[in-house]
């Protein structure tokens, strides 16, 4: 097993996701199908070949700096699914 | 000093978030501005829509290898965009994007002055990033609000070397790279409204030890003040656990300005895991020489050249020169006034004294840039030149600058508008001496029988008949050889 019931609250908890033990014991199974699909991978060797961060070939297009936006509030804050004034309103959080 | 902490030696490091002064945000056309109405500065991309791309800002690239060069680093010709995964209000997308391996810049360093020595601290690296929204907690009883008009500004992270061993010595670097960053024009430094943020990572080991101790992180310090207190209250409180027996936990802890000291910040999580990879929206930024070359030929004059340049050029004081150059705007009115008269050390002590008194007295320090100066360049180098001219003495030059703070008029208009110009007029200076003599023949007298301390009496007398308005060293001149006639 490439995966233990502990990764995967472990990874559940990073997520935010509740998940119930039924659910957790299948995680295992199914992400250690992948884990180990990734071991065909691992059997390249790719000791020259320098680490892909990105699959196309292309250079960060950029853009000048210019304001080109207009306030929009109302038409983003409508989108929101609770609001106060011009402010998105969000549960308390606790620090 | 606490007599423990001479046992123990600080080990300090510090990691700076700089805003930088683009007027757009780093991935899209909103308005970079500060102080706008809430959330009028956003836009899908900043809010993290689905489906949105986001595309780089090209000055934000310029400035963070404009950082890197003034700081001698290893400019990255090949950079990589990471996210860095966690869950809060303030972050909608739930990751920012920021870089993790392959920064832009790495290396480099700050020499700092303390004590009358150097002191040379390294940098780790400084990456670029995006900076989040703001929560607001306390307004509702079961809710937070929250505004992304800072969501998407650009940052510099700028890291330290844990190089500094007191509070002294991390003031020293974090006002040198706050100048520095000024004098580039990439951040306006101000502290207070959190355009310059400052975390410090406080250690403390046995004297001569070289493992490092536990490391604490501590946060919420929006002064210089308040990053030199809360350094000091950590290292004391880290060497009295130490001395007490107690064990240090690795923690993050937040300065409490009014009571002055830090206090832990229980996390829930028990330690970050960011799990970090490549931004797929975002290709590997790819630097060409002739890009670099032409951020370092724009390069402004720097701090450390403007001062020596200023002992050179214009045989200032190292002092002078240090204070001078300490604000780029403080440098550039200090050479305006210059540029308009000349006399640089005439300039100087005018702008060391009554200026700078009244930058401090009308709390223009922490104002990113000055322009709205006690008075303006061209009219403090016009009042030296009324006093080089000797149309007015340096004495009447104090109260024409008094009457310059409330007025717009030029010093000359001044000068002539309340009679205050110089009295040079050899028959009419003679003539208040020979009245002031008279009036006092007793003191006459006891001159020429040796009192010469006398002689000061007699100058203040025609000063004061004169409505302080008669040129000193004619004064002088003449009462001399009234005296000794
Ligand atoms: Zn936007």
């Amino acid at each position: 097993m490439k995966i233990g019931p502990d990764d995967i609250r472990t990874v559940a908890r990073l997520a935010r996701l509740n998940l119930t033990p039924e659910e957790e014991a299948s995680m295992v199974t199914t992400l250690d199908a992948i884990l180990t699909y990734m071991e065909t991978l691992n059997a390249l060797d790719t000791t020259d070949i320098e680490p892909t961060a990105h699959i196309i070939d292309l250079e960060t297009p950029w853009r000048a700096d210019e304001v080109t936006n207009e306030a929009n509030t109302e038409a983003l804050l409508a989108n929101a699914p609770a609001r106060d004034g011009n402010h998105f309103r969000v549960p308390k959080i606790i620090d | 000093m606490n007599p423990d902490l001479d046992r123990y030696e600080g080990v300090i490091g510090l990691e700076v978030h700089a805003e930088m002064l683009t007027a757009s945000k780093i991935f899209c056309g909103c308005s970079a501005a500060f102080g706008a109405p809430p959330n009028d500065n956003t836009c899908p991309v900043c809010l993290g829509m689905p489906g949105v791309l986001p595309v780089l800002n090209r000055r934000v690239v310029e400035f963070a290898v404009r950082a890197g060069l003034a700081i001698d680093c290893r400019i990255a010709r090949r950079n990589r965009w990471a996210r860095k995964n966690y869950f809060y209000p303030d972050l909608c997308k739930g990751y920012q994007i920021s870089q993790f391996e392959l920064p832009i810049c790495e290396g480099g360093y700050l020499d700092i002055h303390v004590d009358e020595t150097t002191k040379r601290v390294h940098l780790t690296r400084i990456h670029m990033e995006e900076d989040t929204g703001k929560n607001i907690h306390d307004a509702h009883g079961d809710s937070s609000l929250v505004d992304f008009n800072r969501s998407g500004v650009p940052l510099l992270e700028i890291v330290s070397e844990p190089e500094m061993s007191s509070p002294a010595e991390a003031g020293a670097y974090l006002r040198k790279l706050r100048t520095l960053v000024q004098y580039l024009g990439i951040c306006d430094g101000n502290m207070e409204e959190g355009s310059f943020r400052c975390d410090a990572n406080v250690s403390v080991r046995l004297r001569g030890a070289t493992e490092l101790g536990v490391k604490v992180e501590v946060k919420n310090m929006n002064s210089f003040r308040a990053v030199e207190k809360a350094i000091a209250f950590e290292l004391e409180r880290q060497a009295d656990t130490l001395d007490d027996g107690g064990h240090l936990v690795q923690e993050t802890r937040l300065w409490d300005a009014d009571r002055e000291e830090t206090r832990s910040m229980r996390s829930k999580e028990s330690a970050h895991d960011y799990r970090y990879f490549p931004d797929p929206d975002l290709p590997p930024i790819i630097l060409s020489e002739d890009f670099i070359e032409t951020i370092r030929r724009a390069l402004p004059e720097l701090p450390d050249a403007r001062r020596e340049r200023f002992v050179s050029a214009f045989g200032l004081p190292a002092y002078d020169a240090e204070v001078l150059t300490s604000r780029r705007d403080l440098a550039e009115y200090f050479e305006a006034v210059v540029a308009a008269h000349g006399n640089a050390k005439a300039a100087s002590n005018w702008i060391m004294g009554d200026i700078i008194r009244l930058i401090h007295e009308r709390k223009l320090d922490d104002a990113p840039i000055i322009t709205d100066w006690p008075v303006p360049a061209a009219n403090l180098a016009a009042l030296i030149a009324l006093i080089d001219e000797g149309t007015i003495s340096g004495k009447i030059a104090k109260t024409v600058f008094e009457e310059m703070l409330t007025s717009d008029e030029s010093p000359r208009a001044i000068v002539e508008r309340k009679g205050l110009v110089q009295m040079s007029d050899e028959s009419a200076i003679q003539a208040v001496i020979d009245e002031v003599l008279a009036a006092s023949p007793d003191k006459v007298a006891e001159y020429r029988g040796g009192k010469e301390k006398l002689q000061g009496f007699f100058v203040g007398q025609v000063m004061k008949a004169t409505g302080g308005k008669a040129n000193p060293p004619l004064v002088n001149k003449l009462l001399m050889a009234k005296l000794k006639a």
